[in-house]
Order: structure tokens, then sequence, then C-alpha cells
């Protein structure tokens, strides 16, 4: 076993912990609780905690398996993702054949670039070639109607879903001195912080947050931000033993990655008020879709690849 | 398991003289690979669109029922069956055509065999009226999809005119719940004339059953009916 996997499992063992700890807390807030009184705030808490359980165990496999799991994985919740956000967007019969090549090839295409590490292809495959590309492929069936809209929404859904998501897997192709094939790493990093300092947010904004964000859009608040952040630095800083990045540095890019998620998510909450949804969809028990769960992830994952890219290699 | 033994003429029949039926194996064997295809559906429908039930005037309890449902593809019928848990999807029976389901030995064992569907003649001379058929199923205790608007539904509007048969059924069996069933977003994820389909979610919407009220006219129940199963479309429904 090399020191890659022992940290992974170290990780692992760690994240089981804390779900534990998690579990047993809500198991108690709910044998105190009186049987016949409802209480929505802590059966939420119940249902994403057994979510992270799946989700701790799917990508700690992946991790493990290396490369080709992760690629699965990935490719797998971008196909997810796409699937909910082209679901909401607006469309005509023009377009079948462009959404069909947008999930059958653009999004297989874009995960073996990444697999393959051609940065100078999967960088701009979505933004330039997609781009192009897909709506001459709506303009030559000849409906016009709404057609700006129909073209914009489908190639925001390829940059959200697919090549936003791919920069996860995509750090496993940084080349860091010194760092050798422990890039790997780098995604856990990645998702721990973005996800805890979600959860942290979520906590301190329900303690202490008065004033919103964006008041009408999001529960949001600066208090539960502020907080949700530093957690997340401090959660960086701690892991600094897995990263490239020095204790300052890990701090640092935890929160920019946490701070970038937050008003993701926001973004996100916007789009959702807009369509008149709560959730993306019914994917992952009590927390909607894959976009619910992954947007903070999916706004960090490109700033947070490029970056590290700038800085450390 | 009884053996087989050989009997006279040369048949094989069971050793307590009973001729061994050879249909008995194939009836079998057909069940066991209409399980099998079922599921196989099932798991198809939900790779690739995802589909899902919302139980919004419902619980998913196993109970008679007649879920009435727009029809814009021939997917409709296996999106509804697929999100039925498997209790509801024992006892439920779709209504559908004979000519469309006959047609070749591949649909007669999936129509009448996997979905267990009620086949009907449309066609005015055929002595077997398709009301008949619709009554004794519902008093063997069956529940059952149907399509009242009788033909795929092609235009812009979300829904034709219904048929008469919804109507008819209420009043012969008035304590069935008649639920309305929306199916959504299949026009998108094939539309007619495609080829491949488009891996969008497909959303299943269960409304409040109705009943014919006392001394409500075809037309008026007819009227309601439509408003209740078009109630039951999903927002977001952007720009409409």
């Amino acid at each position: 076993m090399n020191s890659t996997t022992s940290d992974i499992l170290l990780l692992a063992v760690v994240s089981f912990g804390i779900l534990i700890m998690l579990t047993v807390l809500g198991e108690i807030l709910r044998a105190r609780q009186p049987v016949h009184e409802p209480n929505p705030v802590l059966d939420t808490y119940m249902t994403r905690t057994q979510s992270w359980w799946g989700m701790v165990a799917f990508i700690g496999v992946a991790l493990l398996l290396g490369k080709p799991g992760i690629m699965t994985l990935f490719a797998f919740a971008s196909f997810a993702a796409l699937r909910e956000f082209l679901t909401m967007t607006t469309k005509a019969k023009a377009d079948h054949l462009s959404l069909a090549l947008a999930f059958f090839v653009v999004l297989p295409l874009q995960y073996v670039f990444v697999g393959f590490g051609w940065t100078g292809l999967f960088t701009v495959f979505i933004p330039v070639y997609a781009f192009l590309l897909l709506p001459m492929v709506s303009a030559l069936r000849g409906n016009p109607s709404r057609f700006l809209i129909r073209v914009a929404e489908t190639q925001w859904a390829l940059m959200i879903a697919v090549f936003c998501l791919s920069h996860v897997p995509a750090l496993m192709s940084l080349e860091i001195v010194d760092y050798g094939d422990r890039t790997v790493l780098l995604i856990a990093f990645l998702v721990m912080v973005v996800q805890f300092g979600d959860l942290l947010d979520f906590f301190f904004g329900r303690r202490i947050g008065r004033r919103k964000i964006a008041p009408g859009l999001s529960p949001k608040t600066w208090e539960g931000m502020i907080c949700g952040v530093l957690s997340a630095m401090i959660i960086g800083a701690m892991l600094n033993w897995i990263t490239p990045f020095g204790l300052i540095g890990a701090a640092l890019m935890a929160g920019v990655a946490s701070l970038v998620g937050m008003f993701g998510n926001i973004v996100i909450a916007a789009i959702k008020r807009d369509r008149g949804v709560k959730d993306w969809s019914h994917l992952i028990p009590g927390q909607g879709g894959f976009v619910d769960q992954m947007d903070s992830v999916i706004f960090a994952a490109p700033i947070f690849y490029q970056l590290t890219k700038y800085f450390y290699t | 398991m009884l053996l087989p033994v050989p009997g006279r003429a040369g048949h094989f029949s069971f050793a307590n003289g009973r001729p061994l039926a050879k249909v008995d194996h194939m009836k079998f064997l057909r069940q066991f690979a209409a399980r099998i295809v079922g599921q196989s559906i099932r798991i198809f429908a939900r790779a690739i669109t995802a589909v899902r039930a919302d139980w919004k005037g419902i619980e998913p309890v196993p109970r008679q029922r007649v879920f009435y449902s727009n029809h814009t593809s021939n997917a409709d019928m296996p999106m509804i069956w697929s999100v039925l848990p498997p209790a509801m999807r024992r006892t439920v029976r779709p209504v559908a055509a004979a000519d469309y389901w006959l047609k070749n030995k591949l649909r007669a064992f999936v129509g009448p065999e996997v979905f267990n569907c009620v086949l009907v003649d449309r066609r005015p001379e055929v002595k077997d009226k398709p009301m008949d058929k619709i009554i004794a199923a519902l008093d063997e205790g069956s529940s059952l999809i149907i399509f009242p608007e009788g033909n795929r539904n092609m235009t812009d509007d979300p829904l034709l005119p219904f048929k008469a048969g919804l109507y008819n059924m209420g009043v012969a069996r008035p304590d069935v719940d008649l639920v309305p069933t929306w199916v959504a977003n299949l026009t998108e994820i094939m539309p007619k004339g495609e080829i491949i389909p488009l891996p969008l979610i497909c959303t299943v919407t269960f409304g409040e059953p109705i009943h014919v009220r006392e001394g409500e006219s075809k037309d008026d129940f007819l009227r309601r009916a439509a408003d209740a199963l078009l109630a039951q479309r999903p927002e977001p429904r952007p720009h409409e």
C-alpha cells in the first residue's frame, strides 16, 4: 500500500467517524423529540446525513480505484446533472439533434479528453467547439422561435453540468513538482472543504444568521457565510498534509473554493426561482438532485483548478 | 415437481397418469420471460428518463383505481406502469388497442403477457364491446390504465376531447376511484419522427381521484375530468 492509498483510507475513516457522530447526534435529538410532534428540520438533517453516507462511500471507492473510478463516477454525475438541467430549459423540436449530441457526444468526449489529460483540448472543447457547433445544428432545422434563449440555455447546461464538473477529475492531470500521483487527494480536499463549509454555513446561518445576502432568493446569510468560509479555511489548514499548498496556502485555497461555491449556490438558487422549482430532481433522497448537491463544488472546481495550475505547477 | 415418464402413444405424461402438459411448461416459461421483460422495461425506463412518480393526490397503495392519462407517445403506458410499486403493478391492467398489440408475435407477447393488457377492439362491427371487457376487468378487481383521448395527441393542444368511455365506467362502477394521471416531458424525450431518445426526466403525476356526481351529465363530467387532469401538469412550464 503506497502513501496515497493509505492517506485516502485515513480520510475515509475520519469521514466515516464524522458521519457516525452526525448520525448519533441526529438519533439523540430524535429520541428527545416527542413522537407525535413533526420536526421537518430534523428530518431534513437525517435524510441529508444518510445521503452523505452514500456519497462518502461512492467517492471513497472511486478514489481507491484511481483514475478509471473517478472518471466513471464524475461522468455519471455530469450525465445526471445535465439531465436535470436540460429537463428545465427552453427547447424546441428543432433542438433534438443538438441536445442528443450534447448528451451522447459532447459529454463523453469531454471526459475522454480529461481522462487522457489533454489540457489544451478539454479547457476549450465546450466553451469553443460545442459553443459554436451546436447552435449550427439547431439552426439547420430552421425554427427561429426563441432561438437565442434555446441555444444559450443549452450552452449553460453544458458549462455547468459537464465543463465545470469535469474540472474535479481534471485535478488529477495536474503535474505538480514533488507531489507525483497524489493529485487524486486534491479531489478529496476540494470536495471536503466545500461540503463542510456548506454544512457549517447551514448550521451557523440557522443559529446566528440575521442579514440575508440575497433576500427573496436564498436563505443564505452573511453571518452564516463568513462562519462557513472560516470553518472551511480551518478544515483546509488541517488537511494541508494531503496538499502541495502548505499550511497558509491550504487555508487560502479552501477559503476561495468555499466562497466561490457559496455564491455559486446563490446563482443556482436564482435559476431555480426563475423556473419555479425547489429541487432539481429526486435522485439523491432528501437533497433533490445532483445539481442541488453539487452546485458549490461545480462552481468551485474550475477556479480551484486554475489557481492550483497557476500557482503550483 | 412430478417426474415425466413415457406414456401411451410415446407422449410424456406425469407419473399420476395426467398427460404432461407441454403447455404448462410453456406457460411457466412464458410467465418467467414476461417477468424478465417487464423488469427490463422498467430498468430501461428508469435509466433513460429517470422516470419518477409524484403522488400528489393519492397514496401509492394497492386499491382499485382507474388511472386515466394524457396520451402523446407509445411510451406513456410503460412509463405509468414503471413507476407503480410492485403490489400495484401486479393488479393494474392497461386498456389498449387490440389492432396495435396483436400486430406481430413480439407485441402479442408484450401487450397481453408482460403488461397484462385488456385488449379492446375499436372497430364498430365487432361484437365484443370494449366496455363489456373493461367492466369485466373491473369486476375481477383489477385496476386500469386508460387513455380517454382515444388516440395519441399529435396536436399542440395539451388534451384532445375525451371519449365517453371514462364516463361510462364511472357510471357503471361508481365506487372505483378515477385518478387523473399526467405524464410529462415525453414529447420532448422522443418527438415524433426522431430516432434517438433524449434522457430527460419524465414525471408521472397522480392527482386526487374523481367520481361521477349524481345527475352529472356526460359532457359536464368529461370536462371536469379533463380539467382535473390538466391541473396535474407539473411546474415549471417556462414561458407558456
